[in-house]
């Protein structure tokens, strides 16, 4: 495994992006050009030199974080492939955005797998949804698809079978007073098309067999008499989709050598549910309910990473009011209990695959009920938030919290809001919390469990594009909220949790530290929220524009969620093909990167350890496949 | 519907006077089906977000195992009930009717949300399955993106009322007594696109036209409103008339014993059904008695 620690003199002094884009022109004058283009920000890399100048941008510009990578189409906008790549540093700052554009028709652009391991997956969606090919990619395999399908269903010229419209919102959906529904026109009655040269006599389903190609198994005889006499036989278990620790629909093949794994190859795409597809047909304002639904169980959070993707691309225009003092707050709010929702279940959830059944869980989840009640007072929906806007807020926070669907001898029936919050941050939170340490931290199962288990060491972690507890429980203090500050986060007083074993219980430790430093953002929120009282909050007084009129151009919003740095890129096509609908819309999804280093995390450990360090790096199959 | 105790003992039968009170008459059915509606394993069987909603349906504040959903089975062996909760993909849906084959009778399936019920705000998705409903046999549809806990709680006490209504005499609510096994779900092949072998004559048909007018296969011209409702129509004769054909040659079987099942299965649904009638009578005058009394 190639390292990617630097000696700080390899470093070249170029602090600000703009020093770094000169030093890349002056270095590689025929390969680097900016991108000029309106709207746009980065460098525009011709793809043959990409590997040299990605050399250069880790090791002498010290972007050591490759954050995202991700291919767009430009259909009809100079009919070409590019992919996308956002770098940053993990001692903080901006992105140093470079891209490599490809022809259509044989789409190829060099891997940066050998430089970081993160690509890996992003490079196989990129071939999987696009057909881009990456040489050099160890293994490149369709990973949300399966072997066989028809087509890269991402490119813009590739129609599903219940294609509509180019664009929503749709025409009339009551035609000559007849509802018309999408398997009425499909003549299967399914959401199926088939290829014209389907034969159906030499049918086959290669998905399974391509999957499990992909470990290279065979008889290896060489490795069976290297044993000391001993002739272990090396197997293949299969866990999953369905499996109770999988926290999903996820799955795992591992090969174990009795009861040690020596490797592990995750499986992905049975909750692949077309995100990006539908949202490149959404207006901007449609996707907003879409991304409560990729990381179902902190859906403010995934709000707040839109909103400030799409406000980032509005401030562009010429008319845009940012949130007021009052609505950063709200949202800063929501999004820290959102945190501590996520964290409590994950722990939770954590426990359950190290053997503490179902017992933990059902304390955690009694507060996260609580915080439900709040957000189902103030949002209408218990776990869907659907929140926040562009600019602003579904509604401010209501006098009094009056619960509808509750059951009547339910506590929160008819409370002051600013009373029920003050007593959740207050008290029951941090009971919450205390009871949580004093079962778990020192206990002497849990510590047996999980430490010295499921090492990440703190390069690697880096160089694997690991975010959130999983990065920060391997030494790395890089924390979204610091690093890269967005909202009102800057004038806010909390640490970053950072612990440096690496292993299964520093993961542990950084989500308890969470929880305690989400417990004072929120009690230096409150005041904030009593100070603003009667503030509107929408710019104007008035809500905003329920179409917004995006310009030009791209922008990456990232939020700090709680499973790790989501990321939004958003690509807006101006008048090209309507200014209300995204052209690109990507969602770097912690869980999905998160789940690269999986297979260095297991091997070499035992088959009962692998679920717990699924747990503890904390996915969400939503958001996962997406 | 609950077997109250009280009400079971007053029978029109004569009963001893020492074993009063310990003497309860039902009906088998009623007694089958009161255990299992209170015995209803659902398979821990998580798809996507819906899964958490179930999640939390099951623990600590709304707690399903009052309503005799007593704990979630990780194997289809032992489970009865699989809820499936989230939206079902292409590539997900072959483990699901794998796992449904697998579940030993009687078993049901429960239809949790928008997605799983049609496919929900991801219909259009190229990967999602437009309801699990295209594969499987729905037995209840719970509405909502996610449904809150309480609406899965009627779902699930909605299902219970349908086992209420099964009977044991009525070979069409229990088919698992038939002779022979049943007959398993195709299970969806990943080709091209997901292939469902009950459609696979349908598909090569389409083929062929394709080969001949070179035509996109899979899309069609939308018809007009008077089309579609004459469409319809017309799969409703046919429908009308394949069930008259089934009924027919169902009529004309003859048992071994010479008797006819169908006419039998009737005429003991009538019998019970003059019995119950009986019952009810006499209860009545009891009652009219006991209250004459005080």
């Amino acid at each position: 495994m190639a390292s990617p620690a630097l000696a700080p003199d390899d470093v070249v002094n170029a602090v600000s992006i703009e020093d770094a884009i000169a030093y890349l022109k002056s270095k590689h004058p025929d390969a680097v050009a900016d991108d000029e283009r309106e709207g746009y920000s980065g460098v525009l890399v011709q793809a043959s030199k990409l590997l040299e100048v990605a050399r250069a941008i880790r090791d002498d510009l010290g972007f050591d974080y490759l954050s995202s990578a991700t291919a767009v189409d430009y259909l009809g906008a100079g009919d070409h492939m590019e992919m996308v790549y956002h770098a940053y540093r993990t001692s903080g700052g901006g992105a140093l955005v470079f891209k490599a554009q490809t022809e259509r028709d044989n789409p190829e652009i060099p891997s940066l797998v050998s430089l970081w391991r993160g690509a890996d997956f992003q490079e196989r969606e990129a071939w999987d949804l696009y057909g881009i090919k990456f040489p050099g990619h160890p293994n490149l395999r369709r990973i949300l698809m399966w072997e066989g399908f028809h087509g890269h269903p991402m490119r813009k010229d590739w129609r599903e079978a219940y294609y509509e419209e180019e664009q929503k919102p749709f025409d009339n959906r009551w035609p000559g007073g007849h509802v018309h529904r999408s398997e009425e026109k499909n003549v299967f009655g399914k959401n199926v098309t088939y290829p014209q040269d389907i034969d159906l006599n030499r049918l086959m389903d290669t998905s399974e067999s391509e999957v499990y190609a992909s470990l290279g198994l065979g008889v290896d005889v060489e490795r069976i008499l290297d044993k000391d006499g001993f002739e272990t036989n090396e197997l293949v278990v299969n866990m999953g989709p369905h499996h109770p620790s999988t926290h999903g629909v996820f799955r795992m093949l591992l090969t174990v050598d009795g009861e040690t794994v020596t490797s592990l190859e995750p499986v992905m795409g049975y909750l692949h549910r077309n995100h990006e597809k539908i949202g490149e047909r959404n207006t901007y304002l449609h996707n907003i309910p879409f991304t409560d639904r990729l990381d179902y169980i902190s859906s403010m959070g995934n709000n707040h990473g839109y909103v400030l993707a799409v406000e980032q691309l509005m401030s562009l225009g010429r008319k845009y009011n940012p949130p007021t003092y009052r609505c950063e707050a709200i949202r800063v709010m929501m999004v820290e209990l959102s945190r501590i929702v996520n964290h409590l279940w994950a722990i939770g959830f954590w426990l359950n695959d190290i053997g503490a059944f179902f017992t933990p869980v059902l304390y955690f989840i009694q507060e996260r009920e609580r915080i439900l009640d709040f957000f189902e007072a103030v949002a209408g929906s218990r776990m869907m938030c659907n929140y926040m806007r562009f600019g602003g807020l579904f509604a401010d926070l209501p006098e009094r919290i009056k619960s509808v669907s509750n059951l009547t001898n339910d506590r929160v029936r008819d409370y002051n809001t600013m009373q029920f919050l003050t007593e959740m941050v207050n008290e029951r939170i941090p009971r919450t919390i205390d009871e949580l340490e004093q079962l778990l931290t020192q206990n002497e199962i849990l510590l047996e469990r999980s430490i010295g288990v499921g090492i990440l060491s703190a390069d690697d972690a880096i160089n694997y594009s690991a975010a959130g507890p999983l990065l920060r429980g391997s030494g790395v203090a890089y924390d979204v909220r610091r690093a890269d500050p967005y909202s009102i986060y800057p004038e806010l007083d909390f640490d970053v949790a950072v612990e440096e074993d690496g292993d299964m219980y520093a993961r542990y430790r950084v989500r308890v530290t969470e929880l305690r430093e989400s417990v004072r953002i929120l009690k230096q929120i409150l005041p904030r929220l009593e100070a603003t009282r009667g503030e509107s909050i929408w710019a104007d007084g008035k809500p905003g524009a329920y179409a917004p009129r995006v310009p030009f151009g791209e922008a990456y919003g990232r939020v700090e969620n709680g499973k790790g740095e989501l990321g939004y890129y958003v690509v807006s096509a101006g008048g090209r093909g309507g200014s209300s609908n995204p052209w690109r819309y990507h969602v770097r999804a912690p869980s999905f990167i998160n789940l690269t280093p999986m297979g260095l995390m297991s091997a070499g450990y035992k088959v009962a350890d692998i679920v717990g360090i699924l747990g503890s790096i904390d996915i969400v199959l939503g958001e996962t496949d997406r | 519907m609950d077997l109250n105790l009280q009400e079971l003992e007053r029978t029109e039968f004569p009963v001893p006077a020492e074993l009063e009170n310990n003497i309860a008459i039902t009906s088998l059915s009623q007694l089958y089906n009161w255990g299992r509606r209170n015995s209803m394993w659902p398979m821990l069987f998580g798809l996507a977000c819906c899964a958490i909603e179930m999640i939390a349906t099951a623990s600590s504040r709304f707690d399903f195992s009052r309503f005799g959903f007593e704990v979630m089975r990780a194997t289809p062996r032992q489970a009865d009930l699989m809820i499936v909760s989230g939206t079902v993909t292409k590539k997900m849906v072959v483990p699901i009717v794998r796992l449904y084959n697998q579940m030993p009778e009687p078993k049901y399936v429960l239809a949790m949300g928008a997605c799983a019920s049609g496919g929900g705000p991801f219909k259009e998705g190229y990967n999602v399955v437009s309801g699990i409903d295209k594969y499987l046999p729905v037995d209840v549809y719970v509405p909502g993106c996610p449904p809150t806990p309480q609406a899965l709680l009627f779902g699930m006490i909605a299902l219970q009322r349908k086992i209420d209504g099964q009977s044991i005499a009525n070979g069409d609510d229990v088919p698992w007594y038939g002779i022979g096994p049943a007959e398993p779900t195709p299970v969806p092949v990943l080709g091209p696109d997901i292939i469902d072998p009950r459609q696979m004559d349908m598909i090569r048909r389409q083929a062929e036209a394709a080969a001949d007018d070179m035509a996109l296969v899979g899309q069609r011209e939308l018809p007009s409103g008077t089309q579609l409702v004459a469409a319809k129509v017309e799969t409703a004769e046919a429908a009308g008339a394949a069930s008259a054909a089934i009924s027919e040659d169902a009529l004309s079987f003859v048992l071994p014993t010479g008797g006819n099942p169908w006419t039998e299965a009737e005429e003991i649904r009538e019998k019970r059904r003059l019995r119950a009638l009986a019952r009810k009578a006499v209860r009545a005058t009891r009652r009219a008695a006991e209250a004459e009394e005080e």
